[in-house]
């Protein structure tokens, strides 16, 4: 079939409005004087919102069946729901954080920051949409190179300049192996499109594909930080400006999980029960050690560095039962983790700006200092530990059910077993602000008001899309009927 | 069988009152402490009258499941909106309603953010009444749930002596508790031949021995209800203080702060009860006829231990506290019973102690408010500063001792008269009642020698000078907690008639459980 022009523009309007904005910013950060460069952030903000408003309609035309999905640019990207959502939970994580970056003291304002980080949104937007060996790697070395920069963004900083080399020596080491585990796959098959693949590795020798299949994996895992991939995650998630950290912890998993769950499903369908057994060992050990080694933790990034790891395990739950209930809810998972888990890290920057520390001990006496910031913090960190009434209970209780339904019920009792071990350390953060007293508790605390939206935005998200449950469900159920 | 419903949605009135209460209470301003307290009593007050309202609406020659309310939320799971009472969870509505709106008067003198502590005791009081009015498997956890972590706060923050071990203590004890409990509650569901959480269609199901299918675990083939009963029964009967799983009762109601105690004794222990029954007993009868004899010799166990503890405690708080897990075993003595008398009065021994614990743990704060200590060789003679407190606590001792004429003996006399009548179906039972009988005796020594050493003898003026009375709240409190012992006493039809209506179905399935595990 001939597609238009239009149809293949339509199929990353997005990404176009994306480039668009960030050629504007250039210009604009060239133009704006040096005293109003804050504004720059507006300017990102208008981008990005732009390109949500393209992405939301675009995804309810397919919702809606107004539009049927389709493959563009000669089979490299796909238009569908999934896709879309993808770049909806892209997209939303990219407004908060330059929300939260727009006041962070340490981040110089600049137009490069911006621009980088609309960058990576682009590069996130076109992973969940390849569905080709080449664009997918494309598209994970533009978000790759983009993120590493963006880490090692504090050039001073000898922290942040070493998490910026960590995470490019793990990225590249680990996309390395990637890029030859798809050599594999090429040189097997001879093919690069996944619905070619999926057809060609059927007459296959298992230990061939099982082969391709891990150091495919291996970069897939890098990119969720799935254990044994992770050991980048808590040295680079302190290392970084935190609001790079809160993006890095879930867009770019979300991308991750996107490709991950796409290339499974559609290339290596044939292979499933191997899969399926890996992906239940990974969920199980990365989140057993994720909440493990959160605990001893001190610092609240590297808390929630682990805690993310922990995270990342759930949603390998969801994918690890193989079923539509269960892609439905690790996609489901990953919506509601980017609301919950960019609101504790917009506490974490708020209280770097007051404190200059990152340390737990340093948020004591925080309920009484700013009450609304520290129930703003207690609601995220309930909702990361799956109490009701917060919604992430609702992201636990689906990925939950689908690992025994499709038979995994060990893997729902470690998983239960983990949500004990994880309510544990998110309530020793509570406790820091609730019980612990702190000599400077009568000093307030100066929320800017771009870090107040993102404030509200998340927390009544996660309060409110408990009533709202099911059409979220139903849209990534639908997600889920893309693959 | 058609279900009456009501235009006024009643029962999610009073859930959510309080939680939006909590969520409004926030929003005043922070210095405004006595607003504050004035807000936070209109809405348990408020609440209260809705609870009483609908506990004399319900239409007792009707029975059955009231007040309905149902709408979709997960529909494609099975997971519901879907809330109603029956005569065995209204009491209990009615129980914690009370137990919040004195909760919050005794509370009114706590300097240290109120704004907090009443909006984690309305959230706490929230999920409480949830879990009794929820008909859908999830919505049951999902208050269930909701009901632990503002107890940790409320401890932590506002408790005494060894107050964050004893927090965590108790948030992980029943925590590990109801997520096992919530496994197995999955488990039902995919074994169910209807995929639905909504619990009258999985009491149908069970009714027809859906539940008592054989499934293969680790090679070994079992019946369904047999397996899962003793995790859910025992998962729940963790918040019901059960021996011996009851090590989180008397540290966690001693540290906590006096509202803390009286919510925790007086109704989070009966969540777990209720839970245990409505999940355990009645969704898995055939596990329940299996196992519940072997359950109820640990409520034996638990019933002489406790009051034996209690005997020899020295802190007036960790008498009270053990004391609750000798009366919460009576409840499960009453379940085990199997008859309509026997959980008539376990019901109802679920009430008349939530009344009981939570007008002890009241006067003991009082007491301890003024004295700071509750070392009973420190205390002494305050019997004169204030009588009221003194009365309110006779009273519930009599009620703690099965006095004849309160609640308390109405409830535990059915227990025993239960058992007793269930002697023709196995020759345990008499036994039950036998060795459980010493410790009504026991209760009576306990409770003596605490009244004894706390309020009568002489008050030691040197190291008390500045002993008063109560505030008018606190008297209020008393009253509003110590007509229902009397009520109930001497008219015990204006609660027994409902509990009967309640538990009749739930007879009903074990009688035909007994009856098909005999074929």
């Amino acid at each position: 079939m001939e597609l238009s022009w239009w149809a293949h523009l339509w199929s990353v309007l997005p990404e176009i409005v994306l480039v668009l904005a960030a050629a504007l910013m250039m210009a604009v950060d060239a133009w704006l004087p040096e005293g109003r460069k804050r504004e720059l952030g507006y300017w990102a903000i208008g981008g990005l919102a732009a390109a949500l408003t393209v992405t939301a309609v675009q995804a309810a035309q397919l919702a809606g069946g107004i539009a049927v999905p389709y493959e563009a640019f000669g089979g490299s990207v796909r238009a569908d729901l999934a896709a879309m959502l993808f770049r909806v939970i892209f997209l939303l994580a990219g407004i908060l954080t330059v929300a939260i970056s727009m006041d962070f003291r340490p981040l110089r304002q600049s137009g490069e920051y911006y621009i980088l980080l609309l960058i990576s949104v682009l590069g996130m937007g076109l992973m969940g949409a390849a569905v080709n060996l080449v664009m997918l790697y494309l598209a994970l070395e533009t978000v790759g190179i983009a993120l590493y920069l963006l880490a090692g963004y504090l050039r001073d900083t000898p922290r942040s300049a070493e998490a910026g080399l960590k995470y490019f020596l793990f990225g590249v080491f680990s996309s390395t192996i990637m890029l030859y585990g798809l050599a594999l796959i090429y040189g097997f098959t001879g093919e690069i499109a996944y619905a070619r693949i999926a057809q060609a590795l059927a007459g296959l020798p298992a230990p061939a594909v099982m082969a391709a299949l891990l150091l495919i994996l291996v970069g897939f895992g890098f990119k969720v930080s799935a254990v044994p991939f992770h050991f980048w995650t808590p040295d680079v998630y302190e290392g970084a400006p935190t609001p790079v950290t809160a993006f890095i912890s879930v867009a770019s998993k979300a991308a991750g999980f996107a490709v991950l769950i796409r290339a499974m499903i559609e290339a290596f369908p044939t292979a499933q029960a191997n899969w399926v057994a890996i992906m239940a060992a990974l969920a199980f050990v990365t989140m057993t050690v994720g909440n493990l080694l959160a605990i001893p933790q001190r610092n609240l990034k590297r808390l929630l560095a682990y805690s993310s790891i922990a995270q990342a395990g759930y949603i390998l739950i969801g994918i690890a039962a193989a079923s539509p209930l269960g892609v439905a809810a690790s996609i489901f998972y990953l919506g509601i983790y980017t609301l919950m888990n960019i609101a504790a890290f917009a506490v974490a920057v708020i209280m770097t700006n007051v404190t200059g520390s990152e340390e737990i001990r340093d948020l004591a006496g925080l309920s009484r200092r700013s009450p609304g910031l520290a129930l703003a913090m207690l609601a995220a960190l309930l909702s990361l530990g799956g109490i009701p009434p917060l919604v992430g209970f609702f992201a636990k209780l689906l990925v939950f059910a689908a690992a025994i339904e499709s038979g995994l019920l060990w893997l729902a009792i470690a998983g239960v077993l983990n949500a004990m071990v994880a309510f544990y350390y998110y309530i020793m953060v509570a406790r820091a602000m609730y019980v612990d007293r702190s000599p400077e508790e009568e000093k307030p605390v100066w929320i800017s008001r771009p870090a107040r939206f993102t404030l509200w935005f998340t927390v009544a998200g996660v309060l409110l899309l408990t009533v709202l449950v099911y059409p979220l469900y139903l849209l990534a159920q639908m997600a889920a009927q893309a693959f | 069988m058609t279900i009456p419903s009501v235009s006024i949605p009643i029962l999610s009135f009073i859930v959510f009152t309080p939680l939006v209460g909590a969520l409004l209470l926030l929003l005043i301003p922070r210095h405004q402490k006595e607003a504050a307290r004035v807000f936070a009593a209109t809405v348990s007050g408020f609440t209260l009258l809705l609870a009483l309202w609908a506990f004399l609406a319900y239409d007792r020659a009707a029975g059955g499941y009231q007040f309905v309310e149902r709408m979709s939320w997960l529909p494609e799971l099975g997971i519901h909106y879907y809330v109603g009472v029956d005569g065995v969870s209204l009491p209990l509505v009615l129980l914690s309603a009370l137990v919040l709106f004195t909760g919050v008067l005794v509370s009114w003198n706590i300097e240290d953010r109120p704004h907090e502590l009443f909006a984690f005791m309305l959230l706490l009081a929230s999920g409480i009444t949830g879990v009794f009015v929820a008909q859908n498997l999830v919505l049951l956890f999902f208050f269930y749930e909701i009901a632990i972590f503002p107890k940790y706060f409320l401890i932590a923050i506002w408790g005494s002596t060894r107050k964050e071990y004893a927090a965590m203590k108790l948030v992980l004890y029943t925590l590990v508790g109801s997520i096992i409990a919530l496994v197995g509650a999955l488990a039902l569901y995919f074994v169910s031949p209807v995929r639905t959480f909504d619990m009258d269609v999985l009491r149908e199901l069970a009714a027809r021995g859906a539940f008592a299918q054989t499934v293969e675990v680790f090679g070994q083939v079992v019946r369904f209800d047999y397996l899962w009963f003793l995790p859910v029964f025992l998962g729940f009967a963790v918040t019901a203080g059960l021996w011996p799983f009851h090590n989180w009762v008397p540290d966690g109601h001693s540290a906590a702060p006096t509202a803390g105690s009286m919510f925790l004794a007086g109704v989070v222990m009966k969540v777990g009860a209720y839970s245990a029954l409505r999940v355990g007993i009645e969704l898995l009868p055939g596990g329940a006829v299996y196992w519940l004899p072997v359950v109820v010799f640990l409520a034996v166990v638990a019933a002489l231990y406790s009051a034996a503890i209690s005997l020899v405690q020295e802190d007036l708080k960790y008498v009270i506290a053990f004391s609750s897990i000798g009366h919460m075993a009576f409840v499960t003595i009453g379940f085990a019973a199997m008859n309509v008398t026997g959980l008539t009065g376990a019901v109802l021994q679920m009430f008349s102690h939530g009344v009981m614990a939570a007008i002890l743990f009241a006067t003991v704060g009082m007491v301890y408010d003024q004295a700071h200590t509750r070392y009973l060789a420190h205390l002494g003679g305050f019997a004169r500063a204030m009588p009221m407190a003194t009365l309110g606590f006779i009273l519930g001792g009599l009620v703690a001792m099965g006095m004849p004429g309160f609640s308390g003996f109405v409830a535990e006399f059915q227990v025993f008269a239960g058992i007793w009548a269930a002697r023709d179906t196995a020759w345990w039972y008499p036994w039950v009642a036998i060795l459980a009988a010493p410790s009504i005796a026991l209760s009576a020594a306990y409770i003596l020698r605490a009244l004894q050493a706390t309020f009568f003898g002489e008050l030691d003026r040197w190291r008390y000078p500045h002993v008063g009375d109560v505030t008018a709240l606190d008297k209020v409190a008393i009253v509003t907690l110590a007509v229902w012992f009397v009520l109930i006493g001497v008219f015990p039809r204006i609660m027994t008639d409902m509990i009967q209506t309640g538990v009749e179905p739930i007879v009903a399935l074990l009688q035909g459980a007994m009856v098909a595990s005999i074929r």
